[in-house]
């Protein structure tokens, strides 16, 4: 058992500080990008959180890293199709214009 | 590096990400995202984490950062860019003493944790089996590999959930406007300077991967950037969506790294590999994603087809 | 194990698949329905002897992920197996092969097999962020699903599901920091160590679940989104999607952290729960839309879910495990399931029949649509908890458990939830049977389409007239299981 350093407390504090921040704006902002900028801060806080838990003088635990490079592609993957969706909304809006392709065949 | 160093990063990291949440343009919002980004990657160097590092800089800043880009632009032209309502006082009293308690409780989860090893004795001890140098590629190819599967398809379902909003009468069209010009000018001459060099980043990034830092996705991540300033520079134009070479380059990788684990599984031991072949196998694996993850990430940022 | 893999492995690979076949994707299901039915079965005739499982590639926790599907997870897989075959089938009326490929004709299917695998994954899985990613998959799935149905509905659905990840992963970033392991079994013997942080993750976490799980009052993105959504999605999210998170909530409280549940947090479930059921019923009582009203009754039926924290007393020191709550939580999410499903499949053809979505105008739909009414007649018949269904196992194992550990207002809320259900639903019923003037049809239906909702309804009346086997099986493995519920509840009618 070792006890946390000084740094790894210093990162894992600024990720809960990125946390919170990234919630506050989350919650109060309204823009779907901005929105989507939260989400990414508070995951990379997440991430920076992880990262300093896990530091150990010489460096990060390989397997945090590998969980926190699956984290950021996960988030990418959620932050493309969210882009995705408020371009569309905001483009055609909630009103579908191409439903009658496929509703004729069936319910 | 020293722990002045360390705090200033720290403070400059929250202010960055202050700016990209609160700032009222949103264009500039998007900047300091990106800002933010490069400086979270540093602070993983300066952690000694460098795969991470690679990633965040390529994906959360980079990929991200562009995505962010095409969707503002995206929503101001569907008239979606008017200014926000302001947020009624008491929700953000409300909100920012909810945030306040969240970093207090979270804080105080961090400054109680015991302090422990983790696995990273576990990792070295097991390392050998996969012939791997790198431990973060061992973690994602070897022991975690059912994570990093599952991950592929993840951004594989996005692909086709972004492809589901195509209105109907583009689909199977080409995504993205038109840049395609006459070749010329810097950007066109940078473009064809790109490409050979970006394969061979590429390349040499997914090789290093097993023994040093790098892999799959920084690799892939690399390749789709050369592909979209190809784009940019109007050298070449978005490819047709209903392409079969297209699609069969995007499912390549899922599908190789899922067959292997189904001949392990057929061989007993599901996601397993052969011993003493673990390295080339895994290379395969690697090589395969890069293309299919390249291709992927290209096509999330070009988004649905928007034309015929 | 090679079992389990291929469970997560086959629908992954029908994914693929149906993505590179493009117009000809729909006729997969064809393979993928008997495959994955058999892959189920065979999953749960392993189960029935004992947890089966071990660890992947060869490499044991906690460096590796462990799969280990015990009888819970093996009744969930096959019940949602038979769900998603039969709404997959009934899914080629509207999305199946035409003359040329259309925008929802192709992505549909990539998305419905990622879907499946997600929720196998969910099952099977027996490490935390291994969790986490599959459920990324499977919302990333529903959530472009929904909008299929109504886009902004999908995105505050999004927004939730966001939210709700962030808070999982935090939370489990927070106990992989304490305990240094992230399967489920290992926690359990290391959480003792560092109590506080691994709390506060287990909440976090648990905030996250309940959103995405839709637990009253965090249910606002529920009905909108279902209610749109064509009726194959609907089926898909409300029966398959919303079990998902809740079952994880289940793996954290019941078998990762037992000992860090104390009553008040158990007290706490359930009452949310019981706020839920009275809640999402009074408000599908006032529904004037069909699919809305179903939307609604999913609201109050996962609150049922929720009286397994108190009834079986999370928290192995403080009230033994009444297996008889586990097993009435199994038959109510088995029976949730088939019925639900059921439920929005029959209204889709009734509305689409008909052309319209109100209850109002569907005076004599029993006449022009028999089989459809009647397969909606069944599945409400297990929703209501009448015997000999499903429901009637789930909601009398409950009953029971409730009266036997003494928490009578939960036996009152079980009660007023039944009339309350049996009311919403008669209520579209005697629409459909009312007048004696038989509705010109609107659209043509198929002949076998109807066929699909009476499939699940037989099927959720079946888990209730041959209730021993699946009782048997959902309390397999049951962790630490007590005698206290075995001896007490006889199990079937």
């Amino acid at each position: 058992m070792e006890a946390l350093t000084d740094r790894s407390v210093l990162y894992a504090l600024t990720g809960a500080g990125l946390i919170a921040l990234g919630f506050y704006g989350f919650i109060v902002r309204r823009a779907l990008i901005h929105r989507l900028i939260a989400f990414n801060v508070i995951g990379s806080g997440i991430f920076l959180l992880f990262g300093g838990a896990a530091y150990f003088g010489g460096g990060v635990d390989p397997v945090p890293q590998a969980l926190i490079i699956t984290g950021i592609v996960v988030a990418l993957a959620l932050t493309a199709f969210a882009a995705a969706l408020g371009v569309r909304l905001a483009q055609d809006g909630d009103e579908d214009d191409d439903s009658d392709d496929d509703a004729e065949g069936g319910p | 590096m020293s722990l002045a160093f360390d705090l200033a990063l720290c403070i400059l990291i929250l202010g960055a990400a202050a700016l990209a949440v609160f700032g009222r343009d949103l264009f500039g919002s998007i900047v300091f995202f990106i800002v933010y980004g490069v400086l979270i990657a540093l602070a993983w160097i300066t952690l000694g984490a460098v795969d991470v590092s690679l990633a965040e800089a390529a994906i959360g800043a980079g990929v991200t950062g562009v995505l962010l880009i095409g969707a503002w632009q995206g929503i101001r032209d569907g008239g979606g860019g008017e200014p926000e309502a302001p947020t009624p006082w008491p929700l953000h009293l409300a909100a920012g003493g909810a945030a306040a308690a969240l970093c207090g409780v979270i804080s105080f989860a961090v400054l109680s944790l015991p302090g422990h090893d983790g696995l990273a004795g576990e990792v070295p001890e097991n390392q050998g089996a996969l012939e791997l140098g790198n431990p973060v590629t061992g973690v994602l190819l070897g022991f975690r590999a059912y994570d990093t599967l599952l991950e592929t398809l993840v951004l594989t379902a996005a692909l086709a959930a972004v492809w589901s909003l195509t209105p109907s009468q583009f689909w199977g069209g080409i995504p993205g406007p038109n840049h395609v010009k006459p070749p010329d000018g810097v950007l066109a001459s940078f473009g064809r300077m790109l490409p050979p060099r970006g394969l061979i980043v590429a390349v040499y990034l997914v090789w290093a991967g097993a023994d040093a830092p790098g892999g799959a996705f920084q690799a892939g991540t690399v390749l789709a950037a050369v592909w979209i300033l190809i784009v940019l520079a109007g050298l070449r134009d978005e490819p047709r969506l209903s392409r079969l070479p297209l699609r069969a380059l995007i499912i390549l990788g899922p599908l190789v790294f899922l067959g292997v684990g189904l001949i392990g599984m057929l061989l007993g031991a599901p996601l397993s590999y052969p011993e003493g072949q673990a390295k080339p196998v895994i290379l395969v694996i690697e090589y395969a994603l890069t293309l299919s993850i390249a291709a992927t990430l290209a096509l999330l940022i070009a988004g649905p087809a928007r034309r015929r | 194990m090679s079992l389990l893999f291929a469970l997560a492995a086959a629908p992954l690979g029908f994914m693929l698949a149906s993505l590179i076949l493009g117009r000809r994707a729909p006729h997969l299901i064809w393979i993928a329905a008997p495959v994955m039915l058999a892959l189920a079965v065979l999953v749960a005739l392993g189960a029935s002897a004992g947890a089966t499982g071990g660890p992947l590639g060869g490499w044991d926790a906690p460096l590796g992920i462990v799969l280990e599907a015990d009888g819970l997870a093996a009744a969930l897989i096959l019940a949602s197996a038979v769900t998603a075959a039969i709404t997959g089938l009934f899914a080629l009326a509207r999305f199946g092969p035409a003359g040329r490929e259309t925008t929802r004709r192709y992505t549909f299917w990539p998305l419905f097999y990622g879907l499946w695998a997600a929720l196998n994954a969910v099952f099977i899985s027996r490490d935390l962020f291994n969790l986490y990613v599959a459920l990324e998959l499977l919302s990333l799935c529903a959530v472009a699903l929904a909008a299929f149905g109504s886009r902004k509905a999908a995105m505050h659905y999004l927004m939730v599901a966001l939210a709700g990840s962030l808070a999982y992963l935090l939370g489990v970033v927070l106990i992989f920091a304490s305990v240094g392991t992230l399967d489920i079994g290992l926690i359990a013997q290391r959480a003792g160590d560092a109590r506080t942080p691994v709390l506060i993750g287990a909440a976090l976490m648990s905030a996250g679940l309940l959103a995405k799980t839709a637990l009253f009052p965090l249910h606002g993105w529920l009905p909108p989104a279902h209610g749109a959504a064509p009726p194959v999605v609907s089926a898909l999210l409300s029966a398959l999607v919303v079990k998902a998170s809740f079952f994880i909530l289940l793996r954290i409280w019941f078998e990762a952290l037992p000992a860090l549940a104390g009553p008040d947090m158990a007290q706490a479930f359930g009452v949310l729960g019981a706020g839920a059921v009275l809640y999402g019923s009074v408000l599908a009582l006032r529904q004037q839309g069909l699919k809305a009203l179903i939307a609604y009754s999913t609201v109050a039926q996962l609150g049922y879910l929720f009286f397994v924290f108190p009834l079986a007393g999370a928290g192995g020191a403080v009230t033994p495990w009444a297996a008889g709550a586990w097993g009435a939580m199994g038959f109510q999410l088995s029976a949730h399931m088939l019925a639900k499903a059921g439920l929005f499949l029959a209204a889709g053809i009734i509305i689409h029949a008909l052309g319209s979505g109100t209850i109002r105008d569907m005076a004599g739909a029993g006449r022009a649509l028999p089989v459809t009414v009647l397969a909606f007649g069944l599945c409400a018949i297990s929703l209501m908890g009448l015997p000999p269904s499903g429901g009637f196992m789930a909601k009398y194992l409950m009953l029971i458990a409730a009266l036997e550990s003494g928490a009578w207002p939960y036996a009152a809320v079980i009660i007023a939830g039944g009339l309350l259900a049996a009311a919403y639903l008669f209520r579209p019923i005697a629409r459909f049977m009312s007048g004696t003037d038989t509705p010109a049809l609107q659209a043509r239906v198929h002949w076998a389409l109807p066929l699909a909702p009476l499939a699940l309804g037989l099927c959720a009346l079946t888990l209730g007239v041959l209730s021993a086997g699946p009782y048997e099986l959902m309390v397999t493995g049951l962790p630490q299981a007590g005698e206290a519920g075995l001896d007490e509840v006889e199990p079937g009618p």
